[in-house]
């Protein structure tokens, strides 16, 4: 139960900030100032149109399905939060520490889908009929692409645990129970002889560990542009055309829920793509000879240092990802429909199904 | 005529390539954001000539200065106004509403020199209709209805809108209107007694 509150109200806040810096980054890159009444600078934007939301009127559209209309923004937002609860946060706290947090993430956050069609059949309206079927067909389109990457990832890692494959990507592996023989090798190459086990930092990193899951990573970040509705993957939403899409009837706290599962699903496909890819909790400075920058960066396990490094460094790298993905909504144009599904299945699923072998191949040589 | 032929560029390295210049491209606004417009005059040789950075003024806050003798909102100066009904003439829109009382002497000059013989119990003027011709200015006798550098005059009920120059009280304003009465009832009295006295 702890643990649900302090994830929702560790979401919650990082919806907040987000939300603020998409106005201001946006802002910043079209020449605009972007909010600066509410509070300094406008810091207090995204709070106040929270409270706004909260306040207005819940209108249930008379010719809605009003059951599925209903529950259709609280399954989207369940979908998405549940996601959150398999995710490692520092190298002893993860809300679930369950064996297969990375086959139950795929999982749980296809239930969205489901309610994205709901939403939009309840609506009884065609922008949001339309919307929902696009963002559903692009959702599971994109999930293949991105399902293959994270396999990719599991293969080198050998393991469903979000956990462990944290731990494999620092220099504090051998502490994880179960890998205390293990041992990293520069790019993953046995071959080469240079052990960075104790190294740590960024050599540890799966996109060193394994160079090819760079490209993985790449794959995996743009089919998860797809996946949360981004830009330049938003003709779910698109606003020129629908109106605001599967979301257009809604008002008040409903629309609420769901700006928040939008939002909450840009942070969680960042929040994996940094633990699967680019180090988890790791700090990115490995240890040079006696200069340990690695173990002084990341703390005592059990410890309350381990916590703070491990938090500051999962949140500042996912914030990149996230400040990445609102540059390129600012920077690219809208793909049609036939170019996104041509991204998806003819270039992103081959060049997947491509990487998923290399990969394989790649873990003999790291044994 | 030269032809040229154009390259297409759509191998693997030039979409990268093009993908990360436009990635540039949005970076280099984001870093440019801390450098602000700042509100100039026309005249500044800085105007038209903003190379990056924000270009948004906080307008309540801040504003492009206009034009000293920009012409924007009417004024009236009463005192000058010798309420000879011109402007309520010859504005196309009527906007200005105008009712005059005859003074029983002599009120006083205007700044210029000119004699001033009426009262105006109502001057008013429209801004909400008001088109911004000038064309009241141009025939005002004594210079004293003149257009404003002020622009941003927006009201909640539009009744504000609607500007009263007038200087008089209702109450003076009917005063004025009975000694006239009163003036006029005396001369018509003498006027009646000399025709009278004619006769006989």
């Amino acid at each position: 139960m702890l643990a649900f509150v302090l994830t929702l109200v560790l979401l919650l806040s990082i919806v907040i900030v987000l939300a603020y810096a998409e106005r201001k980054v946006a802002a910043f890159m079209q020449d605009r100032l972007g909010p600066t009444e509410a509070g300094p600078y406008g810091s207090l934007q995204s709070v106040l149109d929270v409270l706004k939301l909260l306040q207005k009127e819940d209108i249930v559209p008379a010719a809605a399905d009003k059951s599925l209309f209903k529950l259709a923004p609280i399954l989207i937002f369940a979908a998405v939060f549940a996601g959150f609860a398999v995710i490692p946060f520092t190298p002893d706290l993860v809300p679930a520490g369950i064996g297969i947090g990375v086959f139950y993430l795929l999982a749980i956050i296809s239930l969205d889908v489901v309610g994205l069609l709901m939403a939009g059949w309840g609506s009884n309206n065609k922008y949001a009929m339309l919307g929902a079927m696009r963002s559903v067909a692009q959702i599971v389109s994109y999930e293949i692409p991105a399902g293959l990457a994270i396999l990719a990832a599991v293969m080198v890692c050998q393991s469903l645990d979000f956990q462990e494959i944290s731990y494999q990507q620092g220099a504090l592996m051998n502490q994880f129970p179960g890998l205390e023989y293990e041992m990293n090798w520069l790019f993953g190459i046995r071959d080469l002889g240079i052990n960075t086990t104790t190294i740590g930092g960024i050599t540890t990193w799966n996109i060193f560990r394994a160079p090819i899951l760079l490209v993985a990573f790449v794959i995996y970040f743009i089919a998860s542009l797809a996946e949360s509705n981004r830009a330049p993957f938003d003709i779910p939403e698109a606003e020129s055309e629908l109106v605001a899409g599967f979301h257009v009837e809604y008002s008040g706290f409903r629309f609420a829920a769901l700006f928040l599962a939008e939002y909450s699903m840009m942070v969680l496909v960042s929040l994996v793509a940094v633990i699967l890819f680019l180090g988890s909790w790791n700090t990115p400075l490995p240890n040079i000879g006696p200069v340990s920058l690695a173990y002084w960066t990341t703390g005592t396990v059990g410890e309350l240092s381990s916590i703070l490094w491990g938090g500051f460094w999962l949140l500042s790298k996912t914030f990149v990802l996230l400040f990445l993905q609102l540059q390129i909504r600012w920077t690219y144009p809208r793909l049609r429909v036939d170019q996104l599904m041509h991204l998806c299945w003819k270039v992103l699923t081959p060049i997947a199904l491509a990487v998923v072998l290399i990969a394989g191949i790649w873990r003999l040589l790291m044994i | 005529m030269e032809t040229k032929t154009i390259k297409h560029k759509s191998g693997f390295w030039d979409v990268v390539k093009s993908l990360v210049s436009g990635l540039r491209l949005t970076w280099k606004h984001f870093r440019n954001a801390k450098n602000r417009r700042t509100p100039e005059y026309v005249s500044d040789k800085n105007y038209f000539n903003q190379p990056d950075g924000l270009v948004t003024l906080k307008y309540p806050y801040e504003a492009l200065p206009v034009p000293d003798n920009g012409r924007y909102r009417l004024h009236n100066e009463i005192d000058d106004c010798i309420v000879c009904d011109l402007c309520a003439k010859v504005c196309p829109v009527n906007c200005i509403t105008i009712e005059s009382v005859k003074a029983t002497e002599e009120i006083g000059v205007t700044s210029d020199g000119t004699k001033k013989r009426l009262y105006a119990p109502v001057f008013d003027i429209d801004m909400a209709k008001c088109c911004y011709c000038g064309l009241c200015t141009t025939v005002c006798p004594t210079d004293c209805l003149t257009m404003t550098p002020v622009y941003d005059f927006a009201e909640v009920d539009i009744k504000n809108m609607i500007y009263h120059f007038t200087d008089l009280t209702p109450e003076q304003a009917e005063e004025k209107r009975q000694l006239l009465a009163k003036q006029q009832e005396e001369m018509a009295a003498a006027k009646a007694a000399a025709l009278a006295a004619r006769k006989q």
